[in-house]
């Protein structure tokens, strides 16, 4: 192993050049770098070598990092029906070269003297994601979907001074157990029943839950085990009768085929940007946007950034800066709206760039593809004695509940079997939903062909 | 031959300006920028259009209002913006104090952008993904000798939600030990990310923030005042923002630990330190890393970045989970953590940020880690040096030598000349430079916070250095050409402030813009 320490000045470093420090410590009036340090106290300085390995060259790391990757099985590797809230969808190239840019991937908090480029793709990428939402006000994004989730909840209580929330229990209980962390001590989440038929959400108990006490009832279309919500409607004028917010998370790969959610009742949207051109990246590839009317109080409620468009001194130039920075934790601490930082913001780029090159014809033949290709998959399966692919009877979209009780296998045996196959069969909802017995959360994509279906259906028919 | 002259002192610079319209202009109907794949003739057969199942009502009755732009009209857009933007690999990026924008590996790219890290499903079996887990459980392995901590999870997908998930500690402690309701305060600093308080705030708790004394450190007096049985935790900085090193900070964390306090360590400013001292020795329970500072993951236009938050034994078990634990030759998840505060993050976090910064401690090794601490506090103290030979630029606090940052002050140049730290920042846009203010409240007058890192060199800095200079002999002679700037950035200042203000004029989107100007050539 070559001795990196040995050709003393590390590539990263350019300052390890001994006479340069030499030069620099003598122009400080200072002996030795140690000195520096003086602050620290002697009982608190760590006299030991750290227990980490030695450099590597470049291309020692190259070959070291190789080896560890090619331990994985990637999605490209096998033929996966992974989906549940992290989605495999096709990522155009183009999105891949404007997010690896190096001015985009480096920049960070600059003003809009140094990166008035960011400001403005940070802007258009709200501004295209209202269309797809049909929203006025689109946030920079947070974390993920269940983040913004999360905060949809906490507006909606601050904006109507209640703390209780009516959430499906059909959700998926990770999303759960981040909204209900960053909901405590304050909010108060209550699960709502669902139809074991359709599995969407049983309206008496609903209505038995809401009351003067419910500051929003918080649903998804589609559902985390894929139906189609459709009593929407209903939902949202249930809500309004208590005076309650209607919050409503989205998959946004639906909406060029399903109305948003704006046109039936939702007072605040929220959702995943995921499937808009990011990688999975084992879940890295998660970011969640929020969107609601042009109203003050909603905007004002907003933690996260919001940019907005405005003259400069120039004619002609569009210039661009926070809106109400005064709500935000950056201007007020503890004050402030909950609190913003780092978030998300190259996955915001994305999507933008994702949705500037689908356009409205990419989207509705991106929702029919995802539609057509997942039923597909269901009647296949369908065909197989002793499993449904429609466990819930309904519409869904892009995902679905397939029903193994029927058979000897467990999902997780299946599952194994399948993989020997070089298939990833679906989520195991044996232990999240244990209600459901041996079933798996199947996810079918535009990316699945008519020929990976078949292999599926051919692998499980041959288990049987 | 007469060789041509180099010899201005500062640079020459001019940003890109393309003028570029806001994408809805570039739409021309028909055009199309990619299209997704359709079903095969079988499955449609067999299936039919697949969109006549939805309900009416839920059916979308109008297409969204995107543009229709072609593909090599939407990259070349993108391209310009992307021109129009100063990433850190472009300047001397020493201004945005606090951020540690520091060389990110073009190596670590590649791994990052490799289908075995991109095209991972974070539900897909542990027994596929041991490459990753291995990456996740060294990095843990590492962070802990770093930090003296017991276990990390990397579950935070930035430093504010790594300081969430520590508030939220906090309180899962105090209520396994039934003293939640009692133990209703936290306690911070104000040279700290505002987020300590917020993340404090958003978890239930009361913030009291301690202010500077004399020499810059947190007020141990007054921490002695407000701690008390209803202490819940301390949170801190070490070094805070000022780059000075609070050599009392054993004396704090006992102060509240003796009180049945959490003492949790923010380790925003940490490159610095890195194999010189650690959070254990100082006495905290938890501290975190920004993965995306000290150790070099891309800044990413402000995320996904990602927070490495460490915890001592008693801790462990209220991780958000799942943790990787090695068991024999294999890496698992574990997600049996009896007091888990649940999950902050969906699943694993921001894996490809594990990734890149596992690749850059790699490339380090223990000695280069401590390389990058000396440096980075030598590149400091140089520039300190410096700067504080410049007319009008003063380091508020004790004398003597800082560690990784100093947030200075313009006091005297604003006194001197009316120029504000405001009319510097946007002077330093047309020599291609960031520069960073101060969080808010500005505790010091006219702040500005540098941060020189390990990754410049001495020429770099001072091209920096040389540039402050340059404005403030402007500011003596000349003070308009320093208020009128920026001249050479992408933009020109704002003017109509009201429009990020008030109701009738903001437009966060494009739609929005489109409605209210309408409105207004109606009305007028």
């Amino acid at each position: 192993m070559a001795d990196v320490k040995s050709t003393i000045a590390h590539p990263y470093i350019p300052n390890t050049v001994p006479e340069v420090r030499d030069e620099m410590l003598r122009i400080i009036g200072a002996n030795s770098v140690e000195e520096l340090f003086a602050g620290i106290p002697d009982d608190l300085k760590y006299n030991k070598k750290l227990n980490i390995p030695d450099a590597l060259s470049e291309y020692e790391l190259s070959r070291n990092l190789e080896k560890t990757l090619s331990k994985n099985v990637s999605t490209k590797d096998v033929i996966s029906f992974l989906g549940g809230g992290c989605w495999e969808h096709y990522v155009p190239a183009v999105c891949d070269e404007v997010n690896s840019r190096a001015e985009f991937l480096t920049a960070y908090a600059g003003d809009e003297y140094e990166d008035h480029g960011r400001f403005q793709v940070l802007f258009e990428y709200q501004s295209l994601v209202a269309e797809l939402v049909d929203m006025d006000v689109v946030n920079v994004p947070t974390f993920d979907w269940a983040q913004a989730a999360a905060t949809s909840i906490r507006m909606a209580s601050r904006m109507t001074d209640r703390y209780e929330v009516l959430i499906p229990k059909t959700i998926s209980p990770d999303r759960l157990k981040i909204i209900k962390n960053y909901c405590s001590p304050h909010i108060k989440i209550t699960l709502v029943d669902y139809n074991p038929e359709s599995g969407e959400m049983d309206l008496d108990d609903l209505k038995k839950k809401l009351s003067e006490k419910t500051a929003a009832v918080y649903f998804e279309n589609p559902s985390y085990l894929g139906f189609i919500e459709t009593a929407c409607k209903e939902i949202g004028d249930l809500a309004k009768e208590h005076n309650a917010i209607t919050i409503v998370g989205v998959d946004p790969s639906s909406l060029g085929v399903m109305e948003p959610p704006s046109r039936y009742g939702a007072d605040i949207v929220c959702g995943e940007l995921q499937p808009l051109g990011i990688h999975m990246n084992y879940g890295g590839g998660l970011s969640g946007f929020i969107a609601t009317r042009d109203e003050v109080k909603y905007v004002e409620e907003f933690p996260s950034r919001l940019f907005g468009v405005a003259p400069t001194i120039k004619e002609g130039e569009y210039g661009f800066g926070d809106v109400l920075y005064g709500r935000t934790s950056m201007a007020q601490r503890e004050k402030g709206k909950e609190s913003v930082g780092t978030q998300t913001s190259m996955w915001a780029i994305t999507a933008g760039v994702y949705l500037a090159l689908m356009g409205p014809e990419g989207m509705k033949e991106l929702g029919q593809t995802i539609m057509q290709r997942s039923q597909y998959a269901v009647h296949e399966l369908d065909k197989i004695e002793g499993i449904t692919a429609s466990h819930f009877k309904g519409v869904n979209f892009k995902e679905f509940v397939v029903d193994f009780n029927e058979t000897a296998l467990t999902v997780k045996e299946i599952n194994k079997k399948l993989r020997e196959k070089g298939i990833f069969g679906g989520i195991d909802l044996s232990e999240e939903f244990p209600e459901l017995g041996q079933c798996a959360l199947y996810c079918v994509t535009e990316i699945h062909l008519k020929e990976d279906i078949d292999q599926l259906v051919q692998a499980v028919r041959s288990f049987k | 031959m007469k060789a041509i002259n180099r010899d201005h002192k500062v640079r020459n610079f001019h940003q890109a300006k393309w003028d570029e319209p806001i994408i809805f202009e570039l739409h021309q109907e028909g055009e199309r920028g990619i299209i997704p794949p359709t079903a095969e003739q079988e499955v449609v057969e067999s299936i039919g259009d697949g969109v006549s199942v939805i309900p009416n009502a839920l059916k979308r009755k109008s297409k969204p209002e995107l543009p229709e732009i072609t593909q090599n009209r939407v990259l070349r857009h993108y391209l310009r913006l992307s021109q129009e933007t100063l990433g850190a690999a472009f300047n001397v990026e020493v201004g945005q104090g606090t951020c540690t924008m520091k060389y990110s590996p073009k190596i670590n790219e590649v791994f990052a952008s490799s289908h075995k890290m991109t095209a991972l499903h974070p539900k897909q079996d542990e027994e596929t993904v041991q490459g990753m887990l291995e990456v996740t459980h060294n990095l843990d392995l590492y962070m802990r000798e770093i930090s003296g901590m017991d276990n990390f999870s990397f579950q935070p997908g930035s430093g504010t939600q790594a300081l969430f998930a520590m508030a939220s500690i906090v309180r899962a402690y105090h209520e396994a030990n039934g003293e939640a309701d009692q133990r209703d305060e936290i306690i911070t600093t104000i040279f700290s990310h505002p987020a300590q308080a917020a993340t404090a705030a958003v978890k239930g708790y009361k913030v009291i923030t301690l202010y500077p004394d004399a020499d810059g450190f947190p007020d141990i007096e007054k921490l002695k005042e407000v701690v008390s049985d209803k202490t819940a935790g301390f949170v801190v900085a070490n070094p805070e923002d000022t780059g000075i090193y609070n050599s009392r900070i054993k004396e704090f964390t006992k102060i509240v630990r003796e009180a049945g306090g959490i003492c949790y360590y923010d380790q925003a400013n940490a490159n610095g330190l890195l194999g010189i001292t650690r959070a254990k020795e100082a006495g905290f329970d938890m501290c975190f890393f920004n993965l995306h500072k000290t150790f070099s993951t891309p800044h990413a236009s402000g995320g996904p970045a990602a927070g490495a938050l460490g915890v001592t034994e008693r801790l462990k078990s209220f991780l958000p989970g799942p943790i990787v634990e090695k068991d024999g030759n294999r890496y698992k998840l574990n997600d049996d953590l009896d007091h888990s505060i649940g999950k902050v993050r969906s699943y694993h976090g921001v894996p490809q940020n594990i990734l890149r910064a596992y690749a850059w401690i790699r490339a380090l090794g223990a000695d280069g880690l401590k390389d990058v601490a000396e440096t980075a506090v030598l590149n400091n103290n140089y520039l300190y040096h410096q700067i504080l030979k410049i007319k009008g630029a003063s380091a508020p606090y004790i004398k003597g030598k800082r560690l990784e940052q100093v947030r200075y002050s313009w006091e005297q140049l604003t006194e001197d000349t009316g120029i504000t730290t405001d009319d510097i920042s946007r002077r330093m846009a047309d020599f291609a430079h960031q520069y960073w203010t101060s969080h808010h409240p500005f505790v010091v007058p006219q702040p500005f916070t540098l941060e020189p890192t390990e990754s410049y060199s001495k020429a770099d800095l001072d091209e920096y250095i040389a540039s402050l200079t340059h404005i403030v002999n402007e500011a003596y002679t000349d003070p308009e050409k320093v208020k009128n700037a920026p001249y050479n950035s992408s933009i020109h200042p704002v003017v109509e402030h009201d429009r990020f203000e008030d109701p009738e004029k903001w437009a966060i989107t494009w739609r929005a813009y489109l409605k209210k100007t309408k409105r207004s050539e109606v009305t007028s």
